[in-house]
């Protein structure tokens, strides 16, 4: 037997492959996870790349990882606390502001400020998005049914995603008219959605925001509706579509998650670069690294992305034909930057007034849908957008662990950034010109924000894919249309967690249900390697 | 140094100077958007008012809009179930409307003032749904609840109260009527309308001048044992006076997450109020009309005189199998009849055909553990506190 010989090996210590690692380790395996950086934690890190500030350098705020997973992994032991956001804001060119509150009623009133309609009108839509939230939350945890096979998990696989549908657990059972709804929430356009509740541009365009985040879609992309829900579906201690900031920053909640793995035996190395799997008799049977080493298993679980699991570090003889071409042609386009700024102080943003909660959390300065379609439309040409749509925090407002007292560290989300960057691609030159325009774009809606700078890091969809290793910079790992969701993730007849290459599963938001820190394709995967081993299962998510 | 938020805090009615200074415990919710009592000092007090003499309740966070135009009178006659083609000017009428399906979106009361001018008065917001219903209809539609400072003046001594006030010749209102007055200088209309079930009024006036009407209703009630009264003592009297409460009772058809918690009028007791036989369609008709005819009410909405003395709060209703049958959404021990009383919807033919042998669950708190009871419920009347005063002409008046 082989040194370096484990029950299953998880490739990259992101979120997802540290979620699948403990609950396996919990199950009592022996779990080893392999990183290719110097550091763990994927896309859900806090890093310090200037003294005192620290920064949640890709994802930068916490709302879809699943409650079940922060109680079965006992994050909070290891660190890991949500703190809730108060509010969001999005500024106006002529001074004016739009701001949302925890509160509901607050919010209408706010609203209100713009169209007595669309503060009456939010009503209507609150209640149907959480509807929408409500069917969704149940499907999180499934395993897709394949729907063309016969085995009897499958059809009752099936049957319970359409009991789901029609959400006769969750809301007592849909009539005709909700599935319908629900039907059409999946296809439209998020321009289309919102105008049948809404007139106020404003309105429309706060809302609409959660509908471009991380997407290759536009606001008038069909399709688009469904990522406002993949945004919202998210909750705070039950708070449904609240989001927070992760104490520490994102690296605590993968810090947490090694903390529950190393305490149930499992090992996580760093600087561990898997180059490729190795197979026998058509089974993977280990991996080989950059470094040299060799490490063998029962199981190899990939939390990379399907490209890079399937094209990289996997053989394509070791694949059939129509799967290698279904991986290529898998949608995986970046669409989003992102600046990570220290701050001496507090930045003004004299549109918001001082101390209103609505500044608290994020803030945005895209005042029409127009504006963030023509944002797209630099993208498609392979530009950054002149006018771009931004979400913007200063977790530091409330977390007084990423800078000192006094002192802010900004987290600014781009949409959109093209990976492929016209008329020569990106290099140094272009990466900074870049950041340079978006700090002038801040800089329109804060005065004193350009002096206040003391240092700041651009990230590109290159950087993306280069340090965390996403393809192309993708942050879901894939793009969230239905052609890419539930039972066609990440491509049809494989979105079960197993490979068409015996012993080799996949972990990683490329599965169902996707992107966001959520936690739910490492636990899904995880259930599906235990089931397989005979290992039982343990924990609430199951 | 505190930030200053108070601009963006949920908004004050113009009664509010007044409410805050009457207020001794300080206990404030939110109610449609703004900040008003739930108690100003002891609920049982406050209810006692209501019931012995005069109660003064700020109603200005109800939804009021405001319907005028050609269509007006059409308008609302195709809006709500109940048929209003005969309403007279000058006159209220408690209504409710549905959504298609013939789901009961919301009850309230519709004030005529001529035929191209009404208001309407609610709890849920309505604005978009009556924008959207009014397609077709020559009516222009304003949310009026900023723009009128509304008071509740109710209970036994509450017409003597008015009179004082400056109301001449009230005691003559018959109810659901209304007069506009003129008093110090100001617009005041006045209705014989309101929640507790007792003699009662309704008071409308401008913002401008509600600071004043408060003062000068205090004034005239000195002596006539008037008292504010907040929401906490309006939800007893209105218990005993048997009215349903909105997203208490039953769901509001367009609030509701879950379909099935929708309600036709059948189901909350409400069917008197559909007019199958009204000459013009209204929203809701057809289905309303398929549902009575194919007899396919589900539910109803009873009430319940329970043993014991203790409130059945969310109790589970049973049958004699105990089978689940039903859950009480209001209970109340009422103080003036010393018995203890609920709303409840139960699953027919219960409460319909078999009002015996129904029993609660009730889970009573006694220092930090429940004591399980199980009641037996009689179904009673939902008007359970009706006084021979309160719809009495002329009023009665203490002088």
């Amino acid at each position: 037997m082989p040194k370096n010989t484990h029950d299953v090996i998880v490739v990259g210590a992101g979120h997802n492959g540290l979620t699948a690692a403990s609950y396996m380790a919990k199950a009592g395996l022996d779990v080893v996870v392999l990183e290719k950086n110097d550091w763990i934690g994927g896309a859900a890190v806090s890093r310090e790349l200037y003294p005192g500030w620290k920064y949640s350098n890709c994802s930068y705020v916490c709302s879809l990882l699943r409650p079940e997973i922060m109680r079965d992994l006992e994050l909070y032991k290891y660190g890991l606390q949500i703190i809730p956001y108060e509010g969001s804001a999005t500024m106006m060119k002529n001074g004016d502001y739009y701001t949302h509150y925890h509160d509901h009623d607050m919010t209408i009133n706010s609203i209100r400020r713009h169209s007595h309609k669309d503060a009456e009108a939010y009503e209507r839509y609150s209640r149907d998005v959480l509807r929408q939230c409500k069917i969704i939350k149940p499907l999180l945890k499934m395993t897709p049914p394949d729907l063309t096979s016969f085995k009897p998990k499958d059809l009752f696989g099936a049957l319970e995603f359409a009991k789901h549908f029609a959400a006769k657990d969750e809301l007592d059972g849909l009539g005709e008219k909700e599935i319908y709804d629900t039907i059409r929430f999946y296809t439209m356009s998020i321009r289309d959605y919102l105008e049948e509740y809404f007139e106020s541009e404003i309105t429309k365009a706060h809302l609409a925001g959660s509908a471009i985040i991380g997407t290759a879609l536009g606001p008038c992309s069909p399709g688009s509706a469904y990522v406002l829900l993949h945004h919202y579906m998210g909750e705070v201690d039950g708070s449904v579509g609240s989001w927070g900031y992760a104490r520490g920053g994102m690296g605590s909640i993968t810090q947490a998650m090694m903390g529950c793995l190393k305490d149930h035996g499992g090992e996580v190395k760093p600087s561990s670069e898997v180059t490729n799997v190795i197979t026998k008799n058509g089974k993977a049977i280990g991996v080989a690294t950059q470094n040299g080493d060799e490490y063998y298993a029962k199981k190899i679980v990939s939390n990379l992305d399907v490209k890079r699991t399937f094209l990289k570090i996997t053989e394509e003889k070791d694949l059939p034909d129509d799967f290698v071409r279904s991986v290529k042609n898998f949608k995986i386009r970046g669409s989003s930057g992102k600046l990570n700024i220290a701050l001496d102080a507090l930045p003004d943003f004299p549109c918001i007034p001082e101390g209103d909660p609505g500044g608290g959390g994020d803030m945005h300065f895209t005042e029409t849908i127009e504006e963030m379609e023509g944002a797209y439309d630099d993208w498609k040409r392979g530009e950054w957008s002149r006018n771009p749509y931004v979400d913007m925090c200063i977790p530091s407002k409330s977390d007084p662990t990423m800078a000192e007292p006094g002192k802010h560290y900004m987290s600014v989300f781009i949409q959109y950034v093209p990976f492929n960057l016209a008329n020569g691609g990106w290099n140094e030159e272009r990466k900074q010109e870049f950041g340079r325009h978006i700090v002038d774009c801040i800089s329109e809606f804060s005065p004193n924000f350009k002096d206040l700078i003391n240092h700041y890091e651009v990230r590109t969809p290159l950087e993306l894919e280069n340090e965390v290793g996403l393809t192309e910079g993708n942050i879901f790992q894939g793009e969230l249309t239905m052609d890419q969701l539930m039972f066609n993730r990440p491509v049809p007849g494989y979105a079960q967690y197993r490979t068409p290459l015996k012993n080799m599963y996949i972990c990683s938001s490329s599965t169902h249900p996707g992107g966001g820190v959520m936690g739910a394709p490492g636990a899904n995967a995880a259930r599906e390697v235990l089931l397989d081993m005979n290992v039982p299962q343990k924990g609430n998510y199951y | 140094m505190t930030q200053d938020l108070r601009y963006s805090a949920l908004k004050k009615t113009p009664f509010h100077s007044r409410t805050s200074m009457a207020s001794r415990t300080n206990k404030y919710y939110n109610w449609n958007g703004y900040t008003v009592p739930t108690e100003y000092s002891t609920t049982e007090l406050e209810y006692t008012a209501a019931r012995n003499g005069t109660s003064v309740m700020d109603l200005t966070p109800m939804g009021k809009y405001e319907i005028t135009g050609d269509h007006a009178h059409r308008f609302v006659d195709y809006l709500v179930t109940r048929d209003l083609s005969e309403m007279k000017d000058n006159t209220v009428a408690y209504i409710i409307w549905c959504n298609e399906d013939g789901k009961v979106i919301d009850d309230g009361t519709i004030f005529k003032f001529s035929s191209t001018k009404f208001m309407l008065c609610c709890a849920v917001k309505i604005y978009n749904w009556l924008n959207d219903s009014a397609y077709g209809f020559d009516v222009s539609i304003s949310d009026v609840t900023d723009t009128i400072a509304a008071l509740a003046i109710q209970g036994p001594t509450s017409c003597s109260t008015l009179k004082k006030f400056g109301a001449t010749d009230l005691e003559k209102l018959k109810p659901f009527e209304m007069r506009e007055y003129k008093i110090d200088g100001f617009d005041i209309l006045i209705s014989r309308t309101g929640f507790t079930g007792d003699l009662g009024y309704e008071l409308w006036t401008d913002p401008k001048n509600a600071e004043t009407t408060w003062d000068n209703i205090e004034i005239a009630g000195k002596e006539l044992k008037l008292r504010p009264f907040g929401m906490h003592a309006l939800e007893m009297t209105r218990i005993e006076a048997g009215f349903i409460q909105t997203n208490t009772d039953f769901m509001a058809a367009e609030d509701s997450l879950r379909p099935t918690r929708m309600r036709s009028p059948y189901e909350i007791g409400m069917g008197w109020l559909v007019h199958l036989n009204k000459n013009s369609y209204f929203v809701g008709k057809k289905a309303l009309k398929k549902e009575k005819e194919e007899n396919t009410t589900e539910r109803c909405l009873v009430g319940l005189d329970i043993d014991g003395d203790k409130p059945a709060h969310g109790s589970v209703i049973y049958n004699s199998k105990k089978e689940d049958i039903g859950i009480v959404t209001a209970a109340l021990w009422s103080p003036i009849m010393k018995k203890n009383i609920a709303l409840a919807s139960l699953k027919r033919p219960y409460g319909i055909k078999i009002k015996e042998n129904i029993f609660a669950e009730i889970y009573h708190p006694e220092e930090l553990e429940y004591r399980k009871i199980w009641a037996r419920c009689k179904v009673v009347k939902r008007q359970f506190f009706n006084p021979e005063r309160r719809n009495k002409v002329p009023a009665d008046l203490y002088e």
